[in-house]
């Protein structure tokens, strides 16, 4: 209970302060929206949320895309090549992003990238994609192949097999690696501060640049709004997952 | 059989060649790039060179690379003293609590782990709350510095991988038999012993992969020096994003990352030695006395 209370206690401060009128939170007075409407002002903010949705959204689909292709081959081939891409799949989740960032960076240099909202797409589209792999790896598990088969003795074809029995047993795991894709790359500070350029932030990078200079009471109504939407996410992702017996 | 093979090639191609370019090649790449000569505004010099790798023997180097060190293996084991009493109550809850309790573990860290980390700031700010409180008790004098030190970087650490540490440590614990523990008090053991020697050999496996989950990332903490450390505690992070981004100086950034690699790699080559010794070991109980289950 402790340990709980330890958890709660930095997020509930920031709830409570983003509604105190007060400019530095050392003291209340007064219960305020003036920083939400501050928020509502800043264009750059809006930039730096617009950006991220787009980044999470293009990564999100790529990823899902990759993830799903490698779980599939690597649950379905068990050859040697598989292995080796079994391990390509794990690795990013094991190195630090610091080291994935900087490893990034310097290949987007040598081939004469130029750092915009495309390599940080190419940046969260590989670690995403390792989640969705696992995830869906996961699924694919529990998943019992002869019914394929059945299916096609029965005379279906691939359209059908894909609608009526992949969609209905893969569809949850497929939803949940892509919210989990979508939700991380939202969260994502290191691997995007080392692989954005100039001009391209998102908002945990403009949170960031923010915590130097500009008034902390705006980075906690900004907070407050950025913490209910991935609490829905996650909530949403907990319902999918969950076993439907 | 042709054809498989060839269909295997076509549905691997996509992950594989990505993964491919865009992770095993940058990782080389790192390596590679350490072995260059830095010239003057971001430039690399031809040729091949120890120089860079030489540099992180340069006072100012051991110092940051010790302190990397010691914080994580610190925040490491405070997440399993922390950690193994947590998952052992979560795991003995009733299972109707048991997914409630588990979910309020995870939720707080779904939030953006910059929101948290500044969160903390707010907390620990020589003006902020807890401050006032701790003086208020005279826990604490008027000038004493919470924030901007190695201690507040601990804290935060600690506080970010707790619940990495607890949720590989609960689903060990929840696959362990709990009547072993009341075995063991029968046969005449403490309550602390039946703990010991009977719990902690039986959730291994989850404090092996705890302190792997934990003790990784830490090393290669950034954000959370840059917000509430001092300047006089950098850490390894920090300077690798301070050679590569605002320094220019790449080789420099690169034999850090090198060094981080390796660095990461010793505890990852225990864990591997630590696992196979463990089926080496449950493989040759087996032999010895056929029919127990393990």
């Amino acid at each position: 209970m402790l340990v709980l209370g330890f958890f709660y206690l930095p997020i509930a401060m920031l709830f409570a302060q983003s509604f105190n009128a007060a400019k530095f939170g050392g003291q209340w007075t007064g219960f305020s929206l003036r920083w939400y409407d501050e928020l509502w002002r800043r264009e750059d903010i809006h930039q730096a949320a617009w950006n991220t949705l787009l980044i999470a959204t293009i990564s999100t689909t790529a990823s899902v895309v990759l993830g799903v292709l490698a779980a599939w081959c690597i649950h379905r081939f068990r050859t040697r090549a598989q292995r080796i891409h079994y391990g390509l799949v794990y690795a990013p989740l094991v190195v630090p992003d610091i080291l994935m960032g900087l490893s990034l960076l310097f290949l987007f240099i040598n081939i004469g990238l130029s750092l915009s909202l495309t390599t940080i797409i190419i940046a969260h589209t590989t670690f995403c994609m390792s989640y969705v792999a696992l995830v869906m790896l996961g699924r694919l598990q529990d998943f019992d192949e002869s019914m394929i088969e059945a299916a096609r003795d029965l005379g279906a074809n691939w359209p059908t097999i894909i609608r009526r029995i992949l969609l209905p047993l893969l569809g949850p795991g497929l939803a949940a690696g892509a919210l989990l894709a979508f939700t991380l790359s939202i969260d994502d500070f290191v691997i995007t501060f080392l692989v954005s350029g100039p001009g391209n932030t998102t908002l945990p990078v403009q949170i960031f640049s923010m915590m130097r200079r500009s008034s902390p009471q705006v980075i906690n109504a900004l907070s407050v709004i950025f913490m209910t939407v991935t609490f829905i996410l996650v909530i949403l992702s907990q319902r999918l997952t969950r076993p439907q017996s | 059989m042709k054809t498989r093979q060839w269909i295997e090639s076509v549905l691997s191609l996509p992950s594989f060649g990505w993964l491919v370019l865009f992770f095993a090649v940058p990782t080389v790449l790192v390596f590679a790039l350490s072995f260059k000569s830095a010239e003057y505004g971001g430039t690399l010099g031809t040729g091949w060179t120890l120089e860079a790798w030489r540099h992180l023997a340069n006072p100012a180097y051991p110092p940051i690379i010790w302190r990397t060190v010691w914080l994580s293996l610190a925040c490491t084991a405070l997440c399993l003293l922390f950690g193994v009493p947590v998952a052992y109550w979560i795991a003995r809850l009733d299972p109707r609590w048991r997914h409630r309790v588990l979910l309020l573990v995870i939720l707080p860290f779904w939030t953006n782990f910059l929101i948290r980390i500044f969160a903390w700031r707010t907390l620990l700010h020589p003006d902020g709350h807890l401050k006032n409180l701790l003086v208020h008790f005279g826990w604490a004098e008027p000038n004493t510095q919470l924030l901007y030190n190695n201690g507040a970087i601990l804290l935060v650490l600690f506080y970010t991988y707790l619940p990495f540490a607890i949720l590989p440590i609960y689903a060990a614990a929840e696959k362990f038999d709990f009547t072993l523990l009341d075995a063991a008090r029968d046969l005449g053991a403490t309550k602390w012993e039946a703990f010991r020697k009977v719990f902690l050999p039986g959730v291994r496996i989850g404090m092996l992969t705890a302190v792997l989950i934990v003790f990784i990332p830490a090393l290669g903490s950034y954000a959370i020096p840059a917000v509430v450390g001092g300047p006089s505690s950098e850490m390894i992070g920090s300077k690798i994003v301070q050679r590569a981004t605002l320094d220019r100086n790449i080789p420099h950034a690169a034999a850090l990352g090198a060094f981080l690699t390796l660095v990461i790699f010793i505890p990852l080559g225990i864990a591997a030695f630590l696992r196979w010794r463990d089926r080496r070991v449950t493989r040759r109980s087996h032999g010895l006395t056929p029919g127990v289950t393990p």
